[in-house]
C-alpha cells in the first residue's frame, strides 16, 4: 500500500518536473520566436508583443508534457483519446501558421498514440509545412480524397459518409456562386436540387438514357428554373429577395407534392435507373461490372464509383468557381455584391450579372440532385424541404461566404457531426445549435474570414473581411 | 470631328412629387471643355447628374451627347448601365461608391468589363483561358496601371479599396470610371473633403486628363479654388433654375451669384428675384 503510494508520488514529481523542464525549454526556443512580431501593414515598423500566443504555446507545451509523463505508462484508455486530442490540436495549429508547434505536437502525438488513419492528418502536418498553407492544405485534402477510398474500402459506412459529404460540399460551392459571391441571399436552393433529382428521375425512367445522358440535362433544367427565379426577383434586395426565394423553394416542392400524373406525388419515384461505369452496370451477373474486370463481386464497387462520381463533380465544380471569379462575369458577381449602383454606372448590365449568377448556381444544384437521385434510387418530396436549403446555406455562412475551402470544411464538418452526434439522438440539433452559435460568436464572418483578390500587380494580399460588403441582394 | 457640343441639355426638369428639383434647365457643355456646375446646396445639381447619368428619368426635356464621329444619343430614355456602355459617359459619386471589398487593381478591372466579357467570348473561351483573353487581360491590366500611376495609387494598388484614406479612394474613383474609356466623365464634387494640397493635385489630374485623353468633363464641385483654376465654362443652378452662365472670371463677378452665395439685402433680394423672374 505504502509502496504504491510512494510510486504515485514520485510518478508525479518526476512529470511535474520533466513538464517544468519542457516548459522553460519552449519558452527559451518561443519567446523569440513567437513572442515578439515586427509588424509593418499599418505605417511604420513596430515591435508587436504576444505574451498571450507565447504563455498559451508554453503553457500548451507544459501541460502536453506533464500529461505524457503521466499516462504515458498509466492509462491506456486516456492515453487513446489523449492522443485525439493531440491531433485536434495539431490541425488547429495547423490552421494557423503555427507548423513548427504542429510538427512537434505532431511528434508527440504519434509516439503515445499510434493509427494507420492519421496519414491523412500527417500529411496535412507536412504539406501545409513544405508547400505553405495556402496550396498545402488544399493539396493535402484533395489526395486525402483522392485516396479515401483505398484507405476505407473495408468500411462501407465510412464510403457512405463521404459521398454525403462530398454532395453537401458540391451544393455548398453551388450555392456560394450565388450568396457568397453575387450577395443575392437565397432561401430556396433546395428547389434546383429537387429539380435535378426529378429531371433525371423522369428522363431516365422514360427514356431510359444512360446516366451521364441526363445529368448535363438536368443541369440545364435547372439552370432553366435558374432563370424561372431570377426574373421576378431582380429588383428585390435582402429580406425581400430571402423570402421570395424562400416561397419558391416551397412552390416547387408543393408542385412536386400535387402533380401526381408526373410526379407520383408524396409517395415519390422509385427504382431510378442505378448509376453504370459508362454502361456496365454494378451487378452479380455475367455482364456486370465485376464479371467484365474479373474481379469478386462486391457491393462496394459501386459506393467507391459513386465516390469517384461526385468527388469529380465537386471537383469540377470547385474549378469552374475558381476560374469564373478571375473573369469579368465572376468580378462583376462579387462588384455587385460591394455596390450594385456603381456597377451600373460602370455599364455592367445588373440583369444579366445576377441571372447568371442564378442559372450557374441552380445548375450544379441540379448536377448534385441528379447525383442524389441515381445514388438513392428512390425521390420523394420528403429529400426537398426548407431545412434542406437552411443547413446549405448555413453550410456557406460558416464556411466564409465565397471561400471555396471554407465552404468545403464547413460542409464536412455540418454533415459528418450529424454522423458523429447520432447516439445523442433529439439532442444532436441541440448541440448542432449551440455549435452554430459557438462558431457565429467566435468568427461572425464564417471559418475562412479573407478574401483572395482575382488579380494583382506586385503582391497578393489577402483582403480582410471588414471591407468585403456582406451582399444586401 | 464634329462641331456640335458634346453635352446638350435642353428643358431639362425632373419633378419629384411636388417638388420641382430641375426647372427647364438647357445648356450646352463644349467638346474637350471642363464645365463645372456649381450652386449652393439644394440647388439640383446632383440630379442634373443623375439625370445625365441615365440613374433618374427625366420628366421631361432632352439630354443628347455627340461623340467625335457625329454619333448622337438621347440619353433621356436610356437606363443607367446602357448610358455608360454605350455612350460612353463615365461618372464618381458625391458618396464615394469604391467596390471596397475588392484590391484598387480590381476595381479598375470591373471597370473594363465590357471590353474584357466580348474578349472571353460571354466567359466561354475565357473559362478554358485561351490566349485571345488572356491577351485582353493583359491589356486590361496595362491601362489599370496606367490610371494608377495618374492618381499616384501604384504602391496601394493590391490593397483594398476600403482600406485607402479617403483622398485616396476619390483619385481611385476618378481612374476607375476613366478606364471605361469615356468622352464625357462626370465628377461629382471631387474635391469634397480633401486638404489644399490634395485639391491643387486633384486641378493637375483634371488638367491632364483634359489635355491627354480629349475627355471632356463636366463637373459639380464647391470648393472655388478648384472650379475657377480649372473649369473653361461655369453654369450656375440655384432651387433648379440656371442663373448665370459663363467663364469663371465672369461668374466670380456676377451679382446674381453672389447674391445666390453669400445672400444681400432685403431689398436687394427683391431686386434680383425681379430680375430672374422669381
Amino acid at each position: 500500500m505504502s509502496a504504491e503510494k510512494t510510486g504515485k508520488s514520485s510518478v508525479l514529481s518526476h512529470a511535474l518536473k520533466d513538464a517544468l523542464i519542457a516548459g522553460i525549454v519552449a519558452f527559451g526556443l518561443f519567446i523569440l520566436l513567437l513572442g515578439f512580431l515586427t509588424d509593418d501593414s499599418r505605417g511604420p515598423l513596430q515591435l508587436r508583443q504576444r505574451p498571450v500566443l507565447l504563455a498559451s504555446i508554453v503553457g500548451m507545451v507544459f501541460v502536453g508534457r506533464f500529461l505524457i509523463s503521466l499516462l504515458y505508462y498509466n492509462a491506456p484508455a486516456l492515453r487513446h483519446w489523449l492522443g485525439k486530442l493531440w491531433f485536434a490540436i495539431c490541425a488547429f495549429a495547423a490552421r494557423y501558421k503555427w507548423q513548427l508547434v504542429a510538427l512537434m505536437f505532431a511528434v508527440a502525438a504519434s509516439r503515445i498514440y499510434y493509427a494507420p488513419q492519421s496519414w491523412p492528418l500527417a500529411l496535412i502536418i507536412v504539406a501545409t509545412t513544405f508547400i505553405g498553407v495556402r496550396f498545402g492544405f488544399s493539396a493535402a485534402l484533395l489526395v486525402f480524397a483522392v485516396l479515401f477510398p483505398v484507405t476505407f474500402y473495408s468500411n462501407p459506412y465510412y464510403l457512405g459518409i463521404a459521398i454525403i459529404i462530398l454532395t453537401y460540399v458540391m451544393l455548398g460551392w453551388g450555392l456560394n456562386i450565388v450568396v457568397g459571391l453575387a450577395g443575392l441571399l437565397d432561401l430556396g436552393y433546395v428547389a434546383f436540387y429537387a429539380v435535378g433529382a426529378y429531371s433525371y428521375a423522369i428522363i431516365a425512367q422514360a427514356y431510359g438514357w444512360s446516366f451521364w445522358v441526363c445529368l448535363p440535362l438536368a443541369g440545364l433544367f435547372a439552370a432553366f428554373f435558374g432563370v424561372l427565379l431570377g426574373f421576378p426577383v431582380l429588383r428585390l434586395r435582402g429580406d425581400y429577395l430571402a423570402i421570395v426565394t424562400l416561397a419558391f423553394g416551397e412552390i416547387v416542392r408543393i408542385v412536386l407534392l400535387n402533380w401526381i400524373s408526373l410526379t407520383n406525388g408524396p409517395n415519390g419515384i422509385g427504382s431510378i435507373p442505378r448509376a453504370t461505369f459508362f454502361g456496365i452496370p454494378f451487378n452479380p451477373t455475367e455482364a456486370g461490372f465485376a464479371a467484365t474486370f474479373g474481379l469478386e463481386f462486391d457491393p462496394t464497387h459501386r459506393t467507391v464509383f459513386l465516390f469517384y462520381v461526385i468527388l469529380a463533380l465537386a471537383l469540377i465544380t470547385n474549378w469552374v468557381t475558381i476560374r469564373l471569379r478571375k473573369l469579368p462575369v465572376g468580378r462583376a458577381w462579387e462588384a455587385l455584391r460591394e455596390d450594385e449602383i456603381a456597377v451600373r454606372s460602370l455599364g455592367i448590365n445588373p440583369t444579366n450579372t445576377k441571372l447568371t449568377a442564378f442559372a450557374i448556381g441552380a445548375m450544379f444544384g441540379g448536377f448534385a440532385g441528379a447525383f442524389f437521385a441515381t445514388r438513392q434510387g428512390f425521390i420523394s418530396p420528403d429529400s426537398f424541404t426548407f431545412p434542406e436549403s437552411a443547413l446549405i446555406l448555413a453550410i456557406v455562412v460558416l464556411g466564409g461566404m465565397g471561400s471555396q475551402i471554407g465552404v468545403a470544411v464547413a460542409a464536412t464538418v455540418m454533415t459528418a457531426s450529424f454522423e458523429l452526434f447520432r447516439e445523442f439522438e433529439q439532442f444532436r440539433l441541440v448541440i448542432f445549435g449551440f455549435a452554430m452559435v459557438g462558431i457565429m460568436v467566435w468568427r461572425p464572418r464564417g471559418l475562412v474570414s479573407t478574401r483572395e483578390p482575382t488579380a494583382y500587380l506586385k503582391e497578393r494580399k489577402k483582403i480582410s473581411v471588414e471591407h468585403v460588403a456582406e451582399g444586401r441582394g | 470631328m464634329t462641331n456640335a457640343p458634346i453635352l446638350s441639355l435642353d428643358q431639362l426638369t425632373m419633378r419629384f412629387g411636388g417638388l420641382l428639383a430641375v426647372d427647364s434647365l438647357s445648356f450646352n457643355a463644349k467638346r474637350g471643355d471642363i464645365t463645372a456646375l456649381i450652386g449652393p446646396n439644394g440647388a439640383g445639381k446632383t440630379t442634373v447628374f443623375n439625370c445625365i447619368t441615365g440613374f433618374y428619368e427625366p420628366t421631361s426635356g432632352g439630354i443628347r451627347v455627340t461623340h467625335d464621329d457625329g454619333d448622337s444619343f438621347a440619353l433621356e430614355k436610356l437606363p443607367d448601365f446602357k448610358i455608360a456602355r454605350n455612350v460612353h459617359v463615365a461618372r464618381t459619386f458625391q458618396n464615394i461608391r469604391l467596390f471596397a471589398g475588392m484590391t484598387a487593381l480590381e476595381n479598375l478591372l470591373v471597370a473594363q468589363h465590357n471590353m474584357l466579357m466580348r474578349a472571353s467570348g460571354y466567359t466561354v473561351f475565357g473559362l478554358f483561358g485561351l490566349p485571345g483573353y488572356r491577351n485582353a487581360e493583359r491589356e486590361a491590366i496595362d491601362l489599370a496601371r496606367h490610371w494608377l500611376e495618374k492618381t499616384r495609387l501604384t504602391e496601394r494598388a493590391d490593397d483594398p479599396a476600403g482600406s485607402l484614406p479617403y483622398g485616396a479612394q476619390r483619385r481611385l474613383e476618378i481612374a476607375r470610371a476613366m478606364c471605361t474609356k469615356p468622352v464625357l466623365l462626370c465628377l461629382d464634387e471631387p474635391a469634397a473633403g480633401l486638404n489644399p494640397r490634395e485639391s491643387d493635385e486633384l486641378n493637375t489630374l483634371l488638367r491632364s486628363i483634359k489635355n491627354e485623353t480629349r475627355t471632356s468633363i463636366l463637373l459639380i464641385e464647391h470648393d472655388m479654388n478648384v472650379v475657377m483654376e480649372i473649369s473653361d465654362h461655369v453654369v450656375v443652378l440655384d432651387h433648379g433654375k440656371k442663373i448665370s452662365e459663363g467663364t469663371p472670371d465672369f461668374i466670380r463677378n456676377d451679382q446674381k451669384v453672389i447674391a445666390a452665395y453669400l445672400g444681400v439685402e432685403e431689398d436687394a433680394v427683391e431686386a434680383v428675384e425681379a430680375e430672374v423672374g422669381l
